[in-house]
């Protein structure tokens, strides 16, 4: 029987995610054992015509070619899976949306005019329909084996919605908000690193985006009894998830309070 | 009068980081048209940099990169440092080298087995390769680990480590912790060794350039993070004046900026122009091996960067050795930072380059404007110089080999595409007008 046929796409994206495929090191060979990698520019010159049994998207949509070129791709393409925070939220180009594009092109372009951009940094689905989203800047490359294995098995992938607190616990980590004062985004984070952050004595900067239902408002209270700012609350929920939508409301709701207080 | 154009269009290279195309244009066997763009989409860096604080710019920029973000973060930290007049030395310097290292081992060996070994041995891939070439596969794939092993260490991932800061680290690890990674790594040197070798028998294109090689350079050591910025044609300048002697332009192909030296031209940054400006500050091993696999104190030859490489692996791997024998952990992870307004200047040798960043900060330390000039951007059009040689040497070559050689001519730069843009698609095209 012929293996089931992978596929890997990349969008706008810094390649780290489609990497964590090639840093799984030695179970790169068995994973090609039980796909066939088809389509990965990265990895090979070679490919193989879709339709895809499963598809791996890395990265946003910023350009009107990648808005349809999306569309082809969700045609041949079977089970869907956007990989990393720029697939599943936009990822750090999408601070772009809260700016002036053609500015921001003029600042780092001496000719506007050569540059083909949107205006927006979009995750995939808001374009098309996503089968399973696996979150994390840059995800967790054991949590991606999980994925393809869960497919492969038809089952859904097992992976955890629970907040990166209970990874903390799980590790033995003290709190670093109680124990240190240091503000940690790790109450409103989704589990999946590892909870490596507060480990190394900082903060948990956000990079698995929201988990289910995060109540922000309290641990921004929190912060703030810590004495961060109202622009300080903005920058850290304008990270990787900037434009998931309970990081988004929240940094909108303290940049309206530090414009209103001429912070 | 009929056109014969003869045209060879690869939409997408392969086995780069990053979305590139090339085009050639050939007509009646003369070569009108050679280039190299960039179609990775735009990413804004620098625009979405300004109002952000200085703290931010190690985790930000790490993102420009899946591949190298250890480069971005020490060009920045040292960027930053460089404005607020902090220097970080001693054991908290040390550190900062022996992630470097990792780095350069897990990049390095990615590029050699997996991405360009497979031209030499003609394979599409890695895994392909692995059919016939299984032991040499899992060499690769066993060394670049050893790397990875050392930035989880110390950064706390291999993709995006989390441990770098401005001012140092947010933790130390302890000696017993890096003694871990010794037996490995003993296992690594070996390892390189052999890679060494086994690259060196690879059947290479006779193909040489006259080359500008600009690196960093240190007086006592192989460079990573510091030192002047030279070239092996009497460039010898401080980094905090980078655009002082270079320039960087837009070009309507590309997405990312060309770099060219002022009134000179195109210059090339990489582990060529590294070993050729620092031969001498390699370990004894290292220029032992590179001797006796072939190498010169200088080569000039691109096809021939995958043995370079190894060489820099070797020395990577002996380097972390010697950090981790001599290390004793510091009383603090990190130093005291004086937060003013400011200008700082931060270059250091990514695996496939020097990297250059430049910020200009607020009173609050906030970045009021950033400048990133990536390795990739930098060798741009040296890489279509080398094209445009290769393609000459090459016209004879049915149009899937002339394709293949064109694209390892790119490969041989370990091109990051995503850096760039802050690219591959390959044409070429033929025209016979008789």
């Amino acid at each position: 029987m012929a293996l089931p046929k992978l596929a890997v796409y990349k969008f706008a994206s810094c390649d780290g995610c489609q990497l964590s495929i090639l840093d799984v090191e030695e179970l790169l060979l068995d994973i090609a054992s039980v796909v066939h990698i088809a389509n990965f520019p990265e990895a090979s010159r070679e490919v193989v015509e879709g339709p895809y049994d499963i598809t791996l998207i890395e990265g946003s949509v910023t350009t009107p070619h990648d808005a349809e070129r999306i569309h082809e791709i969700r045609r041949e393409s079977k089970y869907l899976v956007t990989i990393g925070a720029c697939a599943t939220a936009g990822g750090i180009q999408a601070l772009k949306n809260w700016g002036d594009t053609d500015a921001f092109t003029r600042t780092v372009y001496a000719h506007p005019e050569y540059i083909e951009t949107l205006k927006t940094s979009t995750p995939i689905k808001n374009h098309v329909e996503v089968n399973f989203e696996l979150r994390g800047c840059p995800v967790n490359k054991m949590a991606l084996v999980e994925v393809i294995s869960a497919f492969l098995q038809g089952r859904r992938p097992n992976i955890p919605e629970y907040s990166v607190c209970i990874e903390c616990k799980r590790r033995g980590t003290p709190c670093v908000m109680v124990a240190q004062g240091t503000p940690c985004l790790g109450p409103v984070t989704q589990a999946g690193c590892g909870a490596i952050c507060p480990s190394y004595n900082r903060g948990c900067y956000g990079c698995f985006g929201p988990m289910e239902s995060p109540n922000t408002e309290m641990l921004s209270a929190a912060w703030q009894r810590l004495g961060v700012t109202n622009r300080g609350l903005v920058d850290a929920f304008r990270g990787f998830n900037a434009y998931a939508e309970p990081f988004r409301i929240t940094s909108d709701h303290f940049e309206a309070l530090a414009e209103a207080r001429g912070e | 009068m009929t056109s014969d154009v003869r045209k060879i269009d690869v939409d997408y290279i392969a086995r780069v980081e990053g979305e590139g195309e090339m085009h050639v244009k050939v007509v009646d066997g003369k070569i009108e048209d050679v280039w190299f763009g960039i179609f990775e989409p735009p990413r804004f860096y620098e625009a979405f940099l300004e109002g952000r604080p200085f703290s931010d710019a190690p985790d930000i920029t790490a993102r420009i990169c899946g591949i190298c973000p250890i480069a971005y973060q020490m060009s920045s930290v040292h960027a930053m440092e460089y404005a607020f007049g902090a220097s970080v030395t001693g054991q908290l310097r040390a550190l900062r080298r022996l992630i470097y290292c990792g780095e350069w081992i897990e990049s390095h060996v990615l590029h050699m087995f997996l991405l360009h070994a497979p031209d030499f041995l003609g394979y599409e891939s890695a895994v392909h390769m692995a059919a016939d070439h299984k032991d040499v596969v899992e060499l690769g794939l066993r060394l670049k680990k050893a790397g990875n092993e050392i930035v989880t260490m110390v950064g706390g991932r291999e993709i995006h480590p989390i441990n770098v800061k401005v001012g140092g680290f947010y933790r130390v690890p302890t000696k017993k912790d890096l003694e871990t990674l010794v037996p490995e790594l003993e296992w690594a040197r070996d390892a390189a060794i052999k890679t060494v070798k086994l690259v060196a028998g690879f059947s290479f294109p006779k193909f040489e350039q006259d080359f500008e090689f600009v690196s960093l350079s240190h007086p006592l050591e192989y460079p990573f993070n510091e030192g002047r910025i030279v070239s092996n044609k009497g460039l010898d300048i401080a980094v905090a004046e980078w655009n002082d002697y270079f320039l960087e332009e837009h070009v309507e192909r590309s997405n990312a900026l060309h770099s060219r030296i002022r009134s000179r031209g195109a210059y090339h940054v990489g582990p060529l122009a590294r070993y050729a400006n620092n031969f001498e500050k390699l370990t004894p091993a290292a220029r032992d091996v590179a001797l006796e696999a072939g190498l010169g104190p200088v080569e000039l030859n691109p096809f021939k960067s995958i043995i370079v490489r190894g060489i820099e692996t070797l020395y990577a791997v002996e380097e972390a050795l010697r950090i981790i024998d001599q290390y004793e952990e510091p009383a603090s992870p990190d130093v005291e930072l004086n937060i003013h307004a400011g200008v700082g200047h931060g270059a250091s040798e990514a695996p496939r380059g020097m990297l250059y960043h430049r910020y200009e900060l607020d009173n609050a330390g906030r970045i009021l404007k950033a400048q990133i000039v990536p390795p990739t951007a930098q060798n741009q059009l040296t890489i279509e110089d080398d094209l445009r040689v290769v393609l000459e040497d090459s016209l004879d070559l049915p149009d899937s080999e002339l394709t293949w050689i064109l694209e390892q001519s790119i490969r041989n730069y370990d091109p990051c595409i995503s850096c760039a843009t802050h690219f591959l698609n390959l044409k070429v095209e033929r025209i016979n007008t008789k």
